[in-house]
């Protein structure tokens, strides 16, 4: 079967970048809109000190679990701390986390399946028997582990969730990088003694663009979710760093009747960027190429 | 089949021994409690911790083709015993989840597939993103908030068998299963939906409606069946990973499943345990891609002339 070797509309060659995403965004509207959520979520995350309306960790014993408020839009926590602003602050978190451990593990992944295909061979089966292996972890199971070693902290957090999520784009990679290898123009390339880096990069590379892209907006949802698991059993960031699944903690039995909104708006703030992101990836993904549905 | 299993043992059995943190001072000195060198050498030596790492596997393997998975280092109890309590709760919530999952998504699929860019195709998509958005241990908060200030009821927290108090039993395990189910629905319902639509294109379809076949004979005689079978892949292999993958989830319903072991397990680097679970799991999914090979073969009947 012959890959795709002309992409979609979005990415032909000599429209301005522009032209693209307006295009983008006139046919898929659900995911410009998922798009401009994230956007908006990640401009108020850089700009948390200006647009929150206090200090995140500013303790204010005099309104412990106060409901929402004129004064606190969406009320306190046990420690008087407000918690509109604890959300803003902790989209830095989600994001910062979201964003840099799909990108770390998508990339790994591709690296990991451009090679295995490209290669072939012994490598290609070692490599396959390693992401077999890996793949039979539960993801919450190997991010525990991973944390479990390296102790708390954000960055920890990042190695942990990019550890699972690198298999599973190494072998969607792979298959794809796989089908381009079989095809006789890398044959003519090979034959007319270009380099092995020349081919992988301007033959394989842009085939597997559109699996890439896919998997990449994929996995920045999981991550947020999955970021917000781990915060939630207490091997995540560390207190008192605002973060949606640390505000979840103990909101849930321990203040259920004294303030049951402590546990409504980490939530709907995570569900609001994982749904966001997994728009934008829809939408991404349908334009790029359809046959990708499956994923 | 095997060398994938035989990889995941030395994997987990590697990984283990590079986590820092050692079971006997965690249990003997942990907490600042004391225990002098020599108590916690003879530990060790009992645990049989101070041989060389490749008798330790060999001896590990050796047990694992006799079926005897060891004892747990932390509680001494056999491994067996310790995961036969706790498998019986994760299995029926896996059960309950997956039943839930199939009730929801099936129809939903074929429904949003055959009415596809209409308000009953969106709102199909929009429920199901939502549920691929929606934390599933959220979800479990929420219901135990509404459960506690609308009801004023709290699902009971000890575990009784099916057998012996099916009320009891379905009470606390129906919260859990729906919050896990919802999530699980969303993946499957996507899936159905995309394959309905691949089945409803094809040449043989529009031939069943030409001939006059009614529209609803035509849909389960022809295209749900064809539909199916990748969706039912999707399912099988997602049950594998709900065995010991609910960890949040048991944390929120206080449950005491395979989960919580896991966390406890690695916590405590228990390592003949925690290698017992992994493999567990690791199995669950193979004897999973086993079984759903053997219904495509049984289901498929182009496969089964080959």
């Amino acid at each position: 079967m012959e890959p795709a070797l002309e992409t979609s509309l979005v990415l032909e060659h000599g429209r301005s970048w522009c032209a693209s995403v307006w295009e983008f965004a006139r046919r898929r509207p659900l995911g410009a809109a998922g798009a401009a959520i994230v956007i908006i979520m990640a401009v108020a995350a850089a700009l948390a000190p200006v647009v929150a309306p206090y200090d995140p960790l500013a303790t204010d014993y005099s309104a412990m679990l106060a409901a929402p408020s004129s004064a606190h839009w969406l009320g306190t926590d046990a420690f008087g701390r407000d918690v509109l602003s604890r959300i803003i602050y902790g989209a830095r978190t989600a994001l910062t986390v979201g964003i840099v451990s799909a990108l770390l593990g998508a990339t790994l992944g591709a690296i990991v399946g451009v090679g295995s295909a490209y290669f072939g061979g012994w490598v290609d089966l070692l490599g396959e028997r390693v992401v077999d292996v890996l793949l039979s972890f539960p993801l919450v199971i190997m991010a525990l582990a991973v944390v479990a070693t390296l102790g708390n902290g954000v960055w920890n957090v990042v190695l942990a969730i990019t550890i699972p999520m690198a298999p599973r784009c190494a072998r969607v990679i792979r298959s794809s990088a796989l089908a381009i290898r079989r095809t006789a123009y890398v044959d003519a390339a090979r034959a007319a003694g270009f380099s092995r880096a020349r081919i992988i990069l301007r033959h394989m590379l842009p085939n597997v663009m559109a699996p890439y892209l896919v998997m990449l907006t994929a996995f920045m949802g999981q991550a947020v979710l999955l970021e917000a698991s781990l915060s939630f059993l207490g091997l995540g960031v560390a207190e008192p760093t605002p973060a949606w699944g640390l505000m979840l903690k103990g909101a849930a039995v321990d203040f259920a009747e004294t303030a049951p909104w402590l546990a409504l708006w980490p939530g709907i703030a995570i569900s609001a960027a994982v749904f966001a992101f997994n728009l934008f990836g829809d939408a991404l993904r349908d334009a790029l190429d359809p046959r990708l549905r499956a994923l | 089949m095997i060398p994938t299993l035989l990889g995941v043992a030395a994997l987990v059995f590697l990984l283990m021994r590079v986590l820092p943190g050692d079971i006997v001072e965690l249990r003997f000195a942990g907490e600042s409690a004391y225990a002098s060198r020599a108590t916690l050498e003879l530990e060790r030596q009992r645990l049989g911790l101070d041989r060389p790492l490749w008798l330790q596997f060999a001896d590990w393997t050796w047990g694992l083709v006799r079926l005897d998975l060891g004892r747990s280092m932390w509680t001494g109890a056999p491994i067996a015993h310790e995961i036969g309590l706790r498998f019986q709760l994760s299995l029926e919530l896996a059960l309950l989840a997956t039943l839930i999952a199939v009730v929801l998504a099936i129809p939903l699929g074929i429904v949003a597939a055959v009415w596809r860019e209409t308000w009953v195709d969106y709102v199909v998509r929009v429920v199901s993103i939502a549920g691929l958005a929606v934390p599933s241990f959220w979800l479990g908060i929420v219901l135990i908030l509404v459960l506690l200030r609308v009801f004023h009821w709290l699902p009971p927290i000890e575990f009784t068998p099916l057998a012996v108090n099916p009320w009891h039993n379905l009470g606390q395990l129906v919260w859990p299963a729906l919050a896990v189910g919802y999530r699980y629905s969303a993946v499957s319902t996507r899936m159905m939906r995309a394959t309905m639509l691949e089945v409803l294109r094809e040449d043989y379809i529009r031939t069943a409606r030409a001939k006059g076949l009614w529209r609803r004979l035509v849909l389960s005689r022809h295209a749900v069946k064809n539909a199916m079978l990748p969706v039912f892949t999707v399912i099988a292999l997602e049950f594998a990973f709900l065995l010991g993958g609910l960890v949040v989830t048991e944390q929120v319903f206080n449950l005491n499943g395979l989960g919580s072991l896991f966390v406890e397990a690695i916590a405590h680097r228990d390592y003949t345990l925690t290698q017992a679970l992994v493999l567990l799991v690791a199995v669950a999914t193979v004897v999973a891609n086993f079984l759903v090979d053997l219904t495509y073969a049984w289901l498929d009947p182009r496969i089964r002339y080959r």
